[in-house]
């Protein structure tokens, strides 16, 4: 068996929210992620997939605890983050690197990019001053850029350019865990393939583990070996791409993966359409948080959670149907 | 012909900031029938929403211009109308949704309110009637409870509902002709597949035309018949779908159709995509435009600027290599670069 990385227990994060009584406490809890178990292994892809809503952002954050989890654990190389003192977090947190959605917004306008490079190394305390120029210009040249743009400002660069500069500064302190929030969704085809390449290109090459959240079924396809089906903050069904593509389990997923634009003007794709929307995580509805849109909803689904059932070894999925 | 609904003819269009002008469209030629489908391909900065505006003059007075081409609809030259003439084909014959559904509504006025101002600027009813409509219009773009839905804010709405207020704003006076600028871009896929398949239904129940402009060439093999392949303000291929993606001509769609991740994409072999950025507008072009980025250039295409020549069954192509005497061979993995294992 392979070595896993990560491993999240029981994860979850209510956010209260602001009662309309002012002072008074609200009991209402928004579930953003309620109850989230899964593994990362070494050197692997692990995509994490679902509606925008469904908690895929929040789970990147509770990951490396840039938001306390409400309850949960997270063992990183068996160390659990969660109970974890402020400085050893710190040092720890050295080996899980993020990369953002929007390149616009993720780099500070007033730094040079050899700064905004240099930043994590500063902050950790590693290196020289001419040490670091030198990381900085290794890394620049690692991610294709020229080493000269180190005393360039981010609004000299385009959108697949800012990028990199964000993959050079997330790979700056050697990291072993990376995880992308939707890196590439502002990005035009052309520039997204290339960035899609780098980032493979690099995983190769320094053995990198990523969690790649993305809402581009077509991205996570390519990019990953493992897929997590996520909806109204649970998984609701795990496996490997080839598991999650050609037999899908739960109805979600293969409405999801239905849903995908047609490829070609031949082929006679049939869509399974969903009715509505993803629901409030205010007040989900109850048993199978999915029955109000499912084609397929039995009586059971509407009063009984699902448990995850096993079906292969690697193939995971909450749902009634399969048993 | 009697069924041809839009001819746009050598439009061009061109930015003023300062002294510097951007052509933003370049000589924009292309025509469009009674209820059908166009998609409008390329990559951001091409050209395509500009275009799309343009049939509204909808683009900014104080720095924009059209700078030459005529707008032929229904007969009358749309550059030629008065701001007031417009004002009564904006919304009335030819209507517009765009990418963004949480910006493009007024969050200070109940959907309802919008829809019947709407119904009101450009039909003489009661306010009654016009809520009356409003109601049915709701209900045709599928919300469910539009009694209830009518008098609520658009923040209370999904996006994806949203995106379906808009549809029934556009809809509400029966267009002839729906410019619908990237609709589905800022959904997710669930909702992308529910829109576009309202998008279908509507044109066929009310027999209207679509301009649909999109990144997504999956968007364009569900929804369209024809498709203008945009580069630079330029139009560098047009055809059918079908003929596009059996036969496509120019090296530009050959990119965007190699960089597109199907089913067969190979996860170990990289992606393929276009190097390098679309020319500075802002500067004079000389040359085919692609030239910086076609792996087939050839001296020719630094010097001169092929124009779009059409080619028998209705395929036009702007390629020094692609005409009738001239053929070009297309490489596989031209836009591949390098490649890369996996341990």
């Amino acid at each position: 068996m392979r070595e896993p990385l990560l491993e999240v227990e029981g994860l979850k994060k209510h956010f209260p929210v602001s009662s309309p009584i002012p002072f008074k406490k609200s009991d209402q809890r928004v579930k953003a992620v309620d109850g989230l178990s899964f593994k990362v292994y070494k050197g692997e892809t692990l995509g994490v997939v679902g509606e925008s809503g469904c908690g895929k952002s929040t789970m990147a954050r509770l990951v490396n605890q840039l938001i306390k989890p409400s309850d949960g654990v997270v063992n990183f190389k068996e160390a659990n983050l969660v109970d974890m003192d402020a400085e050893r977090l710190r040092l720890t947190r050295q080996k899980i690197q993020m990369v953002f959605q929007d390149p616009y917004a993720s780099l500070d306008p007033r730094l040079q990019v050899g700064q905004l490079i240099a930043e994590p190394l500063v902050i950790h305390k590693v290196g020289t001053t001419a040490t670091r120029k030198k990381r900085v210009e290794e890394l620049l040249e690692t991610v294709g850029l020229n080493k000269r743009y180190a005393d360039r400002f981010p609004h000299e660069f385009s959108g697949g350019q800012r990028q990199r500069i964000n993959i050079a500064r997330a790979l700056s302190l050697n990291p072993e865990l990376i995880i992308c929030d939707e890196p590439v969704s502002a990005l035009d085809v052309s520039v997204q393939a290339q960035v899609i390449n780098l980032l493979k290109k690099l995983q190769a090459e320094f053995k990198l583990t990523y969690i790649f959240i993305s809402h581009d079924l077509n991205v996570v396809r390519y990019m990953c070996d493992r897929i997590a089906v996520m909806y109204l903050g649970r998984i609701v069904e795990i496996g490997t791409y080839e598991e999650i593509y050609k037999n899908p389990q739960h109805p979600y997923t293969k409405a999801l993966f239905s849903a995908i634009p047609k490829e070609n003007p031949f082929a006679d794709k049939e869509h399974i359409i969903l009715k509505g929307t993803v629901p409030s995580p205010l007040n989900p509805p109850t048993g199978c948080h999915f029955h109000e849109r499912c084609p397929v909803a039995m009586d059971i689904c509407k009063t009984k959670e699902p448990n995850m059932i096993t079906s292969k070894d690697t193939h995971q999925a909450s749902c009634h149907l399969i048993n | 012909m009697s069924d041809q609904l839009l001819t746009v003819n050598n439009l061009s269009v061109a930015f003023q900031s300062g002294s510097i002008t951007t052509k933003a469209v370049n000589g924009v030629s292309f025509s469009l029938n009674k209820q059908e489908s166009i998609g409008i391909v390329g990559e951001s900065g091409s050209g395509k929403s500009v275009t799309a505006t343009s049939i509204l003059r909808l683009i900014p007075r104080s720095f924009a211009k059209i700078t030459s081409g005529e707008i032929i609809f229904q007969g009358r030259d749309l550059i030629k109308l008065s701001a007031g003439q417009m004002r009564k084909v904006r919304g009335n014959d030819i209507s517009m949704i765009f990418q963004d559904p949480s910006t493009s509504l007024n969050p200070v006025f109940t959907v309802g309110n919008q829809l019947v101002e709407t119904i009101r600027a450009h039909r003489k009813i009661s306010k009654k009637a016009a809520k009356q409509r409003a109601l049915e219009l709701l209900d045709l773009v599928g919300i469910p409870a539009p009694d209830k839905r009518i008098t609520m804010y658009p923040h209370e709405f999904s996006g994806g509902m949203r995106q379906r207020v808009m549809i029934a704003i556009a809809l509400a006076c029966d267009p002839q002709l729906l410019i619908a600028d990237e609709p589905t871009t800022a959904l997710d896929v669930t909702v992308q597949a529910q829109i576009l398949n309202l998008m279908k239904d509507l044109q066929e129940q009310l027999g209207m035309a679509i301009i649909m402009i999109t990144h997504d060439l999956g968007v364009v093999w569900e929804t369209c018949e024809q498709v203008l392949v945009m580069y630079a303000g330029r139009i560098v291929e047009s055809a059918t779908v079908k003929e596009l993606y059996q036969r496509p001509l120019h090296p530009y769609t050959w990119g965007l159709l190699d960089s597109q991740i199907t089913e067969s994409q190979d996860s170990d072999a990289p992606l393929s995509s276009i190097p390098g950025s679309p020319p500075d507008l802002s500067y004079e072009v000389t040359g085919c435009p692609f030239v910086e980025r076609c792996p087939y250039a050839e001296a020719i295409c630094h010097q001169e600027t092929p124009p779009l020549q059409q080619l028998a069954d209705g395929h036009a192509v702007a390629c020094h290599f692609q005409t009738g005497s001239n053929t070009l061979e297309r490489k596989e993995h031209a836009y591949r670069e390098g490649t890369f294992t996996r341990s």
